[in-house]
């Protein structure tokens, strides 16, 4: 398999080789270390578990802010796609992502209240227990950020394309809870609004919101977690990050983009760009080998990696190992849920030559993931190494083996 | 036949009302206190814009007293926090509209290159300042907001009075630098001919 280069992950491998023979660890100058001695006792660890101490991968900033920042706010934090495996984030891995930093609120979900008003016929306020007495609706959907986006000086397929992860969404259907309140004719737009400090807002226009944006209680089997919104998020599937609103307190039923919180900094002059703005196009991306991790040498590999579309489902998925010279067809992992991570995979045997890997995604509606030379091409456009897609970048991205078996960032 | 009409209408009515009343019957009404409470995003239209009012001149002073220029500078010239004031001549990072520059790092101007007042006044009012968030009484949003447009050179008067009939009628620099967002439909690719 893959693994990283020895000085980010031997204290792994060596736990792994050691582990084997003998159940101690080893660090790789063959020193014997005795165990870490466990953080907490067997009882909080009885009541909830921990993942082992051999497994290191974590949250980063993205580039370009830190997290926290000069106020203490998170910002923008990737998922270490590199270390995953499935189709599902956990939680705890889940990309992070605000309008502005944002400091992650304590909310009692008995205090907490969703309100549904505006262009309605009968105004409502649920409590958390009334929400959970819907039919609920549990689907897998992928959040990504508009902002991500491969540029040349990421090392990592967690700083090319970690702002994007998937979870198992419990909730109601909003449109239950609309029809519930009664649309008025005439509305074309919702405001969704939190409760944190900011009451960060988005406008959704309405077919949107009727169609398949969930109230969300439930992720990957818990309640939503703080920094996802808890106690309540809306999910729209497929729309870029800003959309998806945290700490869902208030639904106002509009006739007219609001241009609030979160909006106006979204606004586009061209509209082809604010057509490939708000969707999210089919994507995909190698994460196993991917940029800072270390072939062994040659012989069998798998080539993993995930494809999503904000357009449904995807249906297929191809891999080139000669830089898009020619393609295969991907196997899928897992389900090809709408609007969801799909883990595919390719066998391959790797002759120890230098080469480079990219996959492209289709989609359900027939769209093919592009190169970058086929977008530069669409605007007009020198294709330069710092070029970045309008909109939801979902272009190409090709990783670059060298001979000794490291792997670099081929969007250069 | 008739009868197999009527039974149809009957069915066709009983679905379109289903549609409008409903279902579930949980939740409850909420008060017209509460809901004023919460309606803040305030459109370009200001229709839920507070009472009150407010000057630059009251604004200069608030944007001292009130802390704004331990983060913004004193001039707000940016610091920790965005530039919300820049020099006469100076323009955002090259090749972006000033209103499509969010300034969350560089040297874009966030507050007075969006397209209407009303989301000056929304953002201060819902925003700011960082840590008390929610704690400006509307007459002070307003004063802050002709603060800023009358630095961003937006009003040409520091005693111009800002209310809830006369922010949403004050035209942005900005006011036409962007477009409208394409009507949304299931199953339809993001831009026909784009590879």
């Amino acid at each position: 398999m893959a693994v990283e280069k020895p000085s980010r992950r031997k204290f792994i491998t060596g736990g792994a080789v050691a582990g084997l023979a003998a159940g101690v660890v080893r660090s790789a100058s063959g020193q014997t270390a005795a165990p870490a001695p466990a953080k907490k006792g067997i009882k909080e660890l009885i009541a909830y578990g921990e993942r082992s101490p051999f497994v290191t991968s974590i949250r980063e900033p993205a580039e370009g802010r830190p997290s926290p920042d000069a106020f203490g706010l998170t910002f923008h934090v990737v998922t270490p796609l590199g270390e995953s495996t499935g189709s599902i984030t956990p939680s705890s891995l889940h990309y992070v992502a605000a309008h502005r930093g944002f400091f992650v609120p304590d909310i009692d979900p008995k205090e907490h209240r969703l309100m549904i008003h505006g262009m309605v016929d009968r105004p409502l306020t649920f409590t958390m227990d009334e929400i959970k007495r819907f039919p609920s609706v549990t689907r897998v959907h992928f959040l990504e950020c508009i902002g991500n986006r491969s540029r040349p000086t990421h090392k990592s397929v967690a700083q090319t394309h970690g702002m994007t992860s998937c979870s198992e969404w419990t909730g109601v259907l909003l449109s239950v809870l609309l029809k519930e309140a009664g649309v008025q004719s005439g509305a074309s737009w919702i405001v969704s609004e939190g409760g944190e400090e900011v009451k960060g807002a988005s406008s959704v226009p309405l077919g949107k919101a009727m169609d398949d944006c969930l109230v969300c209680y439930g992720q990957n089997g818990e309640p939503v977690r703080p920094q996802q919104g808890f106690p309540l998020r809306l999910v729209v599937p497929g729309f870029e990050g800003i959309y998806q609103t945290k700490y869902l307190r208030r639904i106002k039923v509009v006739d007219r983009y609001y241009m609030t919180y979160n909006d106006y900094g979204h606004l586009q002059q061209d509209p082809k760009v604010i057509a490939l703005t708000t969707q999210i196009g089919p994507k995909s991306v190698i994460t196993r080998p991917s940029a800072g991790q270390q072939l062994a040498g040659p012989g069998f590999y798998e080539i993993s990696g995930l494809a999503w579309s904000g357009g449904g489902a995807v249906r297929r998925v191809e891999v080139s190992t000669d830089g898009g010279r020619s393609w295969k067809d991907a196997e899928f992992r897992t389900p090809a849920y709408r609007m969801a991570h799909t883990r595919f995979a390719l066998p391959w045997t790797w002759d120890g030559k230098e080469c480079e890997l990219m996959s492209r995604c289709t989609d359900e509606l027939s769209t093919v993931q592009p190169s970058r030379a086929q977008v530069a091409k669409y605007w007009n456009e020198p294709l330069t190494p710092n070029y970045g897609a309008k909109g939801a970048d979902n272009t190409i991205q090709a990783w670059k083996i060298a001979s000794d078996g490291s792997v670099h960032n081929g969007n250069v | 036949m008739g009868t197999s009409r009527l039974l149809l209408l009957v069915m066709i009515l009983g679905a379109s009302v289903s549609a409008q009343s409903p279902t579930y019957h949980l939740g409850r009404t909420p008060t017209a206190e509460e809901i004023s409470a919460w309606d803040i995003s305030i459109s370009p239209t200001g229709k839920e814009l507070p009472p009150g009012h407010g000057t630059a001149k009251e604004g200069a002073e608030l944007f001292v007293n009130k802390g704004c220029v331990a983060c913004h500078g004193r001039n707000g010239e940016g610091g920790k926090a965005p530039t919300l004031i820049v020099p006469k001549g100076a323009s955002t990072r090259p090749g972006r509209m000033p209103g499509m520059d969010m300034g969350i790092q560089g040297p874009g101007l966030m507050a007075v290159s969006a397209p209407f007042a009303t989301t000056m006044w929304d953002y201060i009012n819902r925003g700011m300042p960082l840590g008390r968030e929610g704690s400006l009484k509307p007459d002070e949003v307003y004063a802050l907001t002709a603060f800023l447009l009358y630095k961003g050179d937006v009003i040409k008067s520091e005693d111009e009075v800002l209310d809830a009939g006369s922010l949403p009628k004050v035209q942005m620099p900005n006011r036409g630098g962007y477009t409208e967002h394409p009507e949304w439909k299931h199953g339809t690719p993001r831009l026909r001919d784009y590879p």
